[in-house]
This record gives C-alpha cells, structure tokens and sequence, in this order.
C-alpha cells in the first residue's frame, strides 16, 4: 500500500542523550501568541469557503436567466431585489423536473424501507441465533459491502430485460436494496450484538418465539441503529445517478438523471437546473440537518463502502 | 433432554432460515450472481457471445481513451486521500483551538449529505470561465489585478497605413523618427470606456516649437468627421502610456505621456530614433482560468471532491484526536516543542490508525468517481477527465466484453476496501 502517506513516527533515542529542547524562536512565540486569533480566522474562513458554493446555486436559482448570464450571484448583495420566485414557478409549471422528483421519492422511499426491514431481519440471525456457517455468511456480507455497484449492472440489466421489468421503478428499487443490504446488516448487527445477552435469554426463557423477540425486543433496543441506516440509505438512493441511469427509463428516471441530462446545455438551461439541483440538494440536506447524529454516525461506520 | 435441546436448535435453525431468506435471496440474485457473470462477459466479445479470453484485458490497457481513463483514476488515487486527510486533520486541529467549531463541523460535512450530481452544478456555477459570472475567477482576477494591474489600451492597433508598426505585442514607428517635428502617433480601436478620465484634448501646441525629440500619442477617431493621422478638435490625448525611444537597436530613454498624450525629451536630438510604445500598454486583460478546459478540468474536479469529503476526514480525525490524552500533548508543549512540531511529531504518529482508515476509505471511494465527471466536466472536457468507471459505462451501450472487463478491474481495484472490512470483522470478533 504505497498509496499511503508516509507518517512520520518519532525516533527513539537511549535515555539522557536527547538534545535539550530548542527554545522557540522568535516567530514560534508570535505564533503561539497570534495562534488563537489566528486560527478563529482561518476557520471561519474554511467555513465560509464551504458555505460559498451552496450559497452561490441558492442564490443563482432565485435570479432570472438574463441577470444570470450578465453578472454573478454576489451582485445580489448590492441589488436584492434581483430575487425572484419565476424560476421555481417554470420547474413547477413545467412538470418533467417535479415528477423526477416524485420518482425519486417513488425510489428512495420503498429502497429505505425495504433495506431496514430486510436488513434488520437478516441481522438478528447473524447476531444470536446459533447455525452453521453463520460466521462465514457474515464474512461474506461484510466482504460484499466495498463491492462498487458496476460489477454488476450489465447482468442485472439483462436479467431485468428478461424478466420484462427492466425501466421500472420496482427494478431500481431492487437493485437498490439488494445493493444495500451487506452495509444494512453489517450495521445493525454489530448494534445488535451489543444488546446485554440478559434480555435476549430472558425473553427466551419465558418462551417467546424468535420472531417475538426480535419484535418485541431487538427492534425496539436497536432503534436508533435503524434510525441510522435509515436516514444514511435514504440519502444515499436520493443521491443516486449511475444506478438510475443503468437501470431507469425516462418515464421513471429521478431528478438526478434528469438534472444531468440537462446539463448538455448548461448555460441556456440554467432557470431549470439551478433550482431542480437546488430542491434535489434541500431535501438530503434537511435530513442531514435533522438527524445529524444519526447520519454522521452511519457514514462514519460505513465509510469504506 | 438432549432431545428438546436438538428440537430447539432446529427450530433456531429453521427461524434463521426464514429471517435471512429475503436478504440472502436478493443479495444472491442481485449481487452474486452477477458478478460471476460478469467476469464470464469480460471473457467474451462485444456482443457478449463468443469466447475471446483474456483479449477484453489487453485491450482496456492498450486503448488510448481507456488508458487516460486509468492514468486520470491514478491521478485520483494519489492525490485526493492525501489531499483530503491533510484538509481534515488541518480544519481538526485548527477546529479544536476555536470557539463554535460545531457550526464548522457542521458546515464541512454538510457536502456529504449533497448528491454529486448536486455538487457538480453548484461547481459548474463557481468555475464558470466569465470572471464576471464564476466567482472562483472573480477571485483569481481580483487577486491577479491587485498585484499587476490590467493595462489600460488592450486592443489598441495603429491607423492602417500610418506611422506605426506592430513588433513584439508593441507599436513602433515605421520610419525612423527625427528632433524636427513632433512624431504623430494616432491609435485606433479604442471604446471610449477604456479611455481615462483625465485624458484631455490631444495637445500640439506645447510640442510644435519644443526642441529635442517630441510628440502625442492620441485616440485618432473622431464620430464624425476627422482626419485621418492627423489630431482634431475633439480627439483626446492617451495619458500614461510607456514610450521607449531606440537608436541602434537599444533603449536610449522611456517617458511616460502626459495628460493630453504628449511626450517630451529635450536631451534627445539628431535623427535616426525609433520611438516604441511598449507592448505592456495593449497587453490583454487576464480572464481568469479555464477551470472546466481540458487540461485543468482533473484538477478542478478534484477540488469539488475535497469539497464534499473533507468535512469526513475531519470529523475521523477529531474523533481521533478527543482520544488522545491531554498530557501527552502538554508533556511535548513544555519540553518546548511548537504547534507545528507537536503535529507532526506527537499528533498525528497517534492519529495513525484513523488516519489509514480515511486514506483507505478515501482511496476506494475515489475509484467509483462516475457521478462528479459526467455533471460537472462540459462535454469537451469528459474525454480529459475520464475514469475508469464513466469508460465503464459509456462501452457499455455497444461492447459488454469491454465494459465487463472495466466492471472486474474496478472490483479489483476496490479489494482493499473488502478486505479491510473483513478485517475489521475479524478483529472485533476475536
């Protein structure tokens, strides 16, 4: 793995040989001294530079094609009255963008909940029941969460063809799902291996049957688990355009496919794509901002994927 | 009591069944499957149906646009997880010695909540070429101007057949020029915006009786009327434009002209000069870069990608760094080490093990870039900035056996992220 950085690791030397610690020099003292304030401005600059592009389409989308193509966004901060609603009116009189949108609800909706059943389902086993080649399963789950979704859409979409479903809705939520599920059981069941054994065997004992429990007692404990998956599979087929645009036909297509084929003509189209990528950015971003925990917590357990 | 405890891990066994049929079902059909056959398509011709064998491989590595795909992937693979994690463990660490760093956290990992296709056109907008519209370029004008200022005549050219030549980016005199009479250099081509405010009324008088070498540079277009090379009421003067005055092939003197676009050296007599109005004076405004062109469109595409992953790496890294005790950095402040040698030399050897976990995460992630070229590279500039994965695509519509072949080298490419998993797996298992 040469691809890595080099990181340096201190050097060791024999105790009592170490050169006594140099003195800071004069710039390290001003430094030290300036640090804080300093580094207030640096971050808050970092953070407006993030801020900025989101900032620019917002305002960009609020701006009629001609102000567009004749000045920049920040203009706006000179002459408010630039912004208006006409192009928000146009996405909705229009109609193609706004049932992009629907079929992308149509998608991402079914694809999360399907991934959280299905997944919570599959992990329960993997956590407590007892049977042979549990272990091997899990392996080969977990194995499957890094697998990129190219390796297998020539073939799915053949298969889709056959089956005659291939542009339809249900074939994107499927492939969606069935990409899903190794990072959905491998999160839920590390969450539910961690529920005390106490419960479980306790809930056994007074005779209840595995689907009661895991009812009854797995689902309830793994809550905020299922939240997790739900909030970071739900951003992730809305976010979706290379399985959309295998898998989807144009009656179907989300609002990212649409958004991209509109893009051949950018600076002409711009009064639709500014706001339509503007309403496909609020929706993940509302739901990052709601359950930021949640969120946060299952790209960080499912980074490598 | 064997026997019920046999009847009772069959049942077990039996509801494991049930609970996982679904999932293994899907994952088998959808999953598995698949990509056995896709490696069997790889192995086959365009058409997905008769056997070739290896060919599919040698020829993902020989075709050229296959190849700048790979070399663009490299590229990727080298630059973004390092660049990203310096970006993270940077923000980290500056983050830590601030007050409300919530809100920055906030605000770096708020692009990982953003689709691609969403961040490729908020960049389209901040790289648009016209500084007057992207505003990167705004900046990048803005800065460049403060530190050399755009000249003032671009555009400039001398009246056809008149007294001047054009010679390296500059206008000199065709003829060679003597102390006699003044030397009339009338320019043409320029908007009236572009002239100064303090230009005045192109003078004469001052330089008709003067001695030594004289003359007016001046804006020789009247609306209506005037004559040609020849200085009428109403044309103005060219102030501060550079004159050079040559004998013999070198620099003799330089002057500036004044507000009605005169220039005078009285030290200069005799013939034989040539005057020249430097090339600086018409030199072209910068515009700013061609972000989205062929030859920086990688780049520019990279910069969005650290965009929406740094906020990530950060927020590895300040989980990693709240694990890290207090005293251990302390212990190195008062040994006297600076900030920057208690980075490097005590933070981040600590930090090795989450840093290798954005490097790895980052390095597979960046593999499956497909989304960001497609939407933010224009057309012209998809083939310079193609990766493997949008080749993939693109040679799916007419040769599988090609396109199956990209499908395996990415998978392939992706295996340390699998076995990192597996890894991970294992170790928090035993």
């Amino acid at each position: 793995m040469s691809i890595f950085a080099p990181v340096g690791v201190p050097e060791l030397q024999p105790a009592g040989t170490e050169p006594p610690p140099p003195r800071p020099g004069p710039a390290a003292r001003a430094v030290r001294h300036l640090g804080r304030g300093g580094a207030q401005v640096v971050v808050v600059a970092i953070g407006l530079w993030w801020l900025m592009p989101i900032l620019g389409l917002a305002v960009t989308s609020m701006r009629s094609p001609a102000d567009n193509s004749a000045t920049g966004w920040w203009t706006v901060l000179s002459k408010p009255a630039q912004l208006t609603l006409r192009n928000y009116e146009g996405l909705l009189a229009d109609g193609r963008l706004t049932h992009a949108l629907w079929n992308t609800v149509l998608i991402s909706v079914p694809s999360t909940v399907l991934v959280v059943a299905i997944g919570a389902a599959a992990a329960y086993p993997l956590a407590w029941l007892e049977f042979r080649g549990r272990y091997a399963l899990t392996l080969l789950l977990v194995g499957l969460i890094a697998v990129p979704v190219q390796v297998a859409i020539i073939p799915v979409a053949r298969m889709f063809r056959l089956l005659g479903v291939y542009g339809s809705i249900p074939a994107v939520v499927a492939f969606h799902v069935a990409f899903g599920l190794p990072f959905a059981i491998f999160l839920l069941r590390s969450f539910f291996v961690a529920i005390p054994p106490d419960l479980i065997e306790s809930a056994r004992m007074d005779g209840g049957s595995e689907f009661a429990i895991f009812r009854r007692v797995v689902l309830p404990l793994g809550a905020p688990a299922l939240a997790s998956l739900a909030v970071f599979q739900f951003v992730w087929v809305w976010n979706d355009l290379i399985v959309a645009l295998v898998f989807a036909d144009s009656d179907s297509a989300p609002i990212t496919s649409a958004i991209q084929e509109q893009m051949r003509s950018f600076p002409s189209n711009i009064d639709v794509i500014a706001p339509g990528a503007f309403v496909s950015m609020a929706v993940p971003l509302l739901a990052f901002l709601l359950f930021q925990r949640f969120f946060k917590q299952s790209v960080l357990a499912g980074s490598v994927r | 009591m064997a026997q019920t405890g046999r009847t009772w891990t069959a049942a077990r066994s039996s509801a494991a069944a049930w609970f996982l049929a679904p999932a293994v079902l899907l994952v088998a059909v959808l999953v598995l499957v698949p990509i056995g056959q896709t490696l069997w398509l790889s192995l086959h011709d365009a058409a997905g149906r008769d056997a070739v064998g290896a060919a599919n491989y040698a020829d993902i590595f020989t075709a050229p646009e296959i190849r700048r795909a790979l070399l663009n992937n490299a590229i990727w693979i080298v630059v973004v997880p390092n660049l990203v994690t310096a970006v993270g463990l940077l923000a980290a660490v500056l983050a830590q010695r601030v007050r409300r760093s919530t809100a920055v956290r906030v605000v770096l990992f708020m692009p990982m909540a953003i689709s691609l296709v969403s961040a490729g056109v908020t960049f389209r907008l901040v790289y648009d070429e016209s500084p007057d519209r992207g505003v990167l370029n705004a900046v990048v004008v803005g800065v460049h101007d403060t530190f050399k200022p755009p000249s003032q005549y671009h555009g400039a050219r001398a009246r056809d057949g008149q007294a001047l030549t054009p010679r390296d980016g500059g206008l000199q005199t065709t003829q060679p020029v003597t102390d006699r009479e003044p030397v009339l250099l009338p320019l043409v081509g320029l908007a009236p915006r572009q002239l100064p405010k303090s230009a005045t009324q192109a003078g004469t008088s001052g330089i008709v009786q003067g001695t030594g070498l004289r003359g007016v540079v001046w804006s020789d277009f009247l609306a209506v009327g005037g004559r040609p090379g020849a200085v009428d009421t109403g044309e103005l003067g060219l102030p501060g434009v550079d004159v050079e005055v040559l004998r013999s092939g070198t620099v003799v003197a330089r002057t500036r002209t004044a507000a009605d676009g005169t220039f005078h050296l009285p030290q200069l007599t005799g013939q034989d000069y040539v005057v020249r109005l430097a090339a600086g004076n018409f030199t072209e405004p910068f515009a700013g870069l061609t972000w989205l062109g062929p030859s920086l469109v990688t780049p520019a595409l990279i910069g969005t990608y650290i965009w929406i992953w740094a906020g990530f790496a950060m927020a590895l890294v300040t989980a990693g760094l709240a694990a890290i005790p207090k005293e251990t950095l302390e212990a190195a402040r008062i040994d006297g080490a600076g900030e920057w040698q208690v980075l490097r030399a005590v933070t981040v050897p600590l930090m090795r093990p989450v840093l290798m976990v954005v490097l790895l995460t980052l390095t597979v992630n960046v593999l499956k870039v497909f989304d960001l070229v497609l939407v933010l590279a224009p057309e012209s500039a998809q083939g310079p900035a193609s990766v493997v994965a949008l080749e993939m695509w693109r040679s799916s519509f007419d040769n599988i056996g090609r396109s199956s072949a990209l499908g395996i080298l990415l998978l392939v490419l992706a295996l340390p992220g699998v076995l990192y998993n597996v890894h991970r797996l294992r170790r928090s298992e035993r």
